[in-house]
């Protein structure tokens, strides 16, 4: 009986997860692709969780399915991407690699399914065995991560971290253009905005006036022509 | 139960009992949430100097099924130019995300009912990693509201669910962040484990005032994003009606829109419920050893008072501009967090939990 539900549930994740990936690479509308790789992630996730691995199922939604592909559901919508029309296709050649490449995928799959399945199953390792229960859960996981691989762990940070600050030296504004405002009192300009020659220079410069900022970033002539009209 | 393990197997059999629990809770938390709309409307009225719904029953008792009744009877308009999977898929995701939650809640201890000898516990399922469950699903509400913004086809529409999705997404850092405290200090994710632990010393082992690393600045953070989370005022800008019409949700009509309007309080109620269960005690209170079915009324008791906090707000409360609400999550509540992350973590080290 649970054999038969566990089959089921199996069946029912893993059409969910192949019929979306399928969707997120047949559909031409980009918002269309995201929302099936959304059912893909939480498919696997629920994969997961009847391998019991609940910390691994929660991880996957909280980091794939909330956080990543809220943010490219964020960037699809704020740019109003258009639907792709359909093209004639471009480098053809690639057509039999790709198919070359599938086969060659297949063929794993069918060599493990046909030949790993049959090895003999090794000895469980006597740490499995003092508690096989607690292998999946959270406290285990915890206890790998800050005691075994603490320095993969480590390491993995460091590089999440270094992304992080890759991506504000990259999203730094460059230079002042002449529609921006500047806000006087308020030390939002770095020598390098104000001086092109100063590269890399992040000191801050402060304006009290509108008229000192405007000055500041070169846009001084429309300043005052609008301080005489007032 | 043996006779239904003997009829199907247990796994099954554990199924349809998990099925009638499930079942169960959503119709408590589904007439509890019906009548918050009820007080709501009725307290603003008090607040505001005036009566409130007060025609249909005693009280106006009647009033939520009028209004249901009413928005089942509504025409449904879609819009010509919306995206029509996508514009009916919105509000499915957003009542189904603020519903599964509420599975991993423990309403109350384990209970016996009266001249059997059946005992379970008054929570539909008891998991290792409830609290990041609860996280998850909540992270993943945030489509309901951003792709019914985009599928509208709305400008107004659009501009509602671009903020939300921001808001969202930015205090949603700080509101998992607040809990981890909490999580220190009990070694656990399970929420019925939580709740267990806050008990007895009158009230002292809550984790608002556990030794040794009261969780003061933790609720503060959790209570202000999850006000945040939850759309409402002072955080409301996805909906702020003098500048959006009614954001994400302007062009949704009849029972549509009351998926939207019912997942908003839904959500209110599971942030009050995650509230109550990590930093109130859950169904903690005096004499639960004794009769474990008062722990249901202390729950209730409880989560209705931060309900009775969010209708008090938004009768007092004026409404943020956006760009303070961004500088708000980022560079206050967050550092915060991080701080009392840190500050619980190191007592905790000293100290043990």
């Amino acid at each position: 009986m649970s054999d038969w539900l566990t089959y089921i549930i199996f069946f029912l994740l893993a059409g969910l997860a192949v019929g979306s990936a399928v969707a997120v690479v047949a559909q031409r509308n980009p918002l269309y692709s995201a929302i099936s790789l959304i059912g893909v992630f939480i498919a696997l996730a629920g994969m997961y969780l009847t391998m019991a691995a609940p910390f691994i199922a929660a991880v996957q939604i909280i980091v794939y399915a909330g956080a990543i592909m809220v943010l490219v559901v964020f960037v699809i919508m704020l740019l109003n991407v258009e639907e792709e029309v359909r093209r004639p296709l471009r480098l053809r050649y690639l057509v039999p690699v790709a198919v070359l490449l599938a086969a060659v995928f297949f063929a794993e799959a069918a060599f493990i399914l046909y030949f790993v399945n049959d090895a003999p199953v090794a000895p469980p390792s006597p740490a499995a065995a003092v508690n096989p229960s607690s292998v999946g859960l959270t406290a285990s996981i915890g206890a790998g991560l800050f005691t075994t691989y603490l320095l993969p762990f480590e390491i993995t940070s460091i590089l999440i971290l270094m992304a992080l600050v890759g991506a504000m030296s990259l999203a730094r504004r460059a230079a002042v253009r002449p529609g921006d405002l500047v806000v006087p009192g308020a030390a939002v300009l770095t020598a390098q905005t104000v001086n092109p020659a100063r590269v890399g220079d992040a000191t801050p410069v402060r304006a009290e006036t509108t008229a000192e900022a405007a000055a500041l970033t070169g846009l001084w002539d429309r300043a005052t022509e609008r301080g005489d009209d007032e | 139960m043996d006779w239904l393990n003997n009829l199907v197997g247990p796994t099954a059999a554990r199924g349809i009992l998990q099925l009638i629990g499930i079942n169960v809770a959503f119709v408590v938390v589904l007439m509890i949430v019906a009548y918050t709309v009820l007080a709501e409307r009725r307290i603003l009225g008090f607040i505001q100097g005036r009566l409130g719904p007060n025609r249909v029953g005693p009280g106006g008792m009647f009033q939520p099924f009028a209004d249901l009744l009413k928005f089942i009877f509504k025409e449904e308009i879609v819009p010509d130019k919306s995206t029509r999977f996508v514009y009916l898929l919105a509000p499915m995701l957003a009542i189904t995300a603020a519903l599964m939650p509420i599975i991993v809640y423990p309403f109350g201890p384990e209970i016996t009912i009266p001249f059997t000898r059946i005992t379970f516990p008054l929570v539909v399922t008891r998991f290792d990693v409830a609290l990041l469950y609860v996280l998850a699903i909540t992270s993943v509400g945030v489509y309901g509201i951003a792709l019914a913004g985009w599928s509208s086809n709305n400008k107004y529409s659009l501009m509602g669910g671009l903020r939300a999705s921001a808001q969202l997404i930015s205090y949603e850092l700080s509101l998992g962040l607040s809990l981890v405290g909490v999580v220190i200090l009990s070694s656990t994710l399970d929420l019925y484990s939580i709740v267990e632990q806050q008990g007895g010393w009158y009230g002292l082992r809550w984790n608002i005032f556990r030794f040794p690393a009261p969780q003061v600045i933790g609720f503060v953070i959790y209570i202000i994003s999850a006000i945040a989370e939850t759309n409402r005022v002072p955080f409301d800008l996805p909906e702020a009606e003098t500048e959006l019409v009614a954001g994400f949700h302007t062009e949704y009509s009849a029972l549509k829109f009351a998926l939207f309007f019912m997942a908003e309080y839904v959500n209110m109620f599971t942030v009050s419920m995650l509230a109550t269960t990590m930093f109130f005690g859950g169904w903690q209170g005096p004499g639960v050893a004794a009769f474990p079915a008062l722990g249901i009324v202390y729950f209730l008791a409880k989560l209705v008072c931060f309900l009775f906090l969010y209708i008090w707000l938004r009768g007092t409360l004026p409404r943020f501009r956006f760009d303070q609400l961004m500088n708000f999550g980022w560079k206050f509540l967050l550092p915060v967090a991080l701080l009392n992350l840190i500050l619980t973590a190191t007592v905790v080290f000293f100290f043990g939990a």
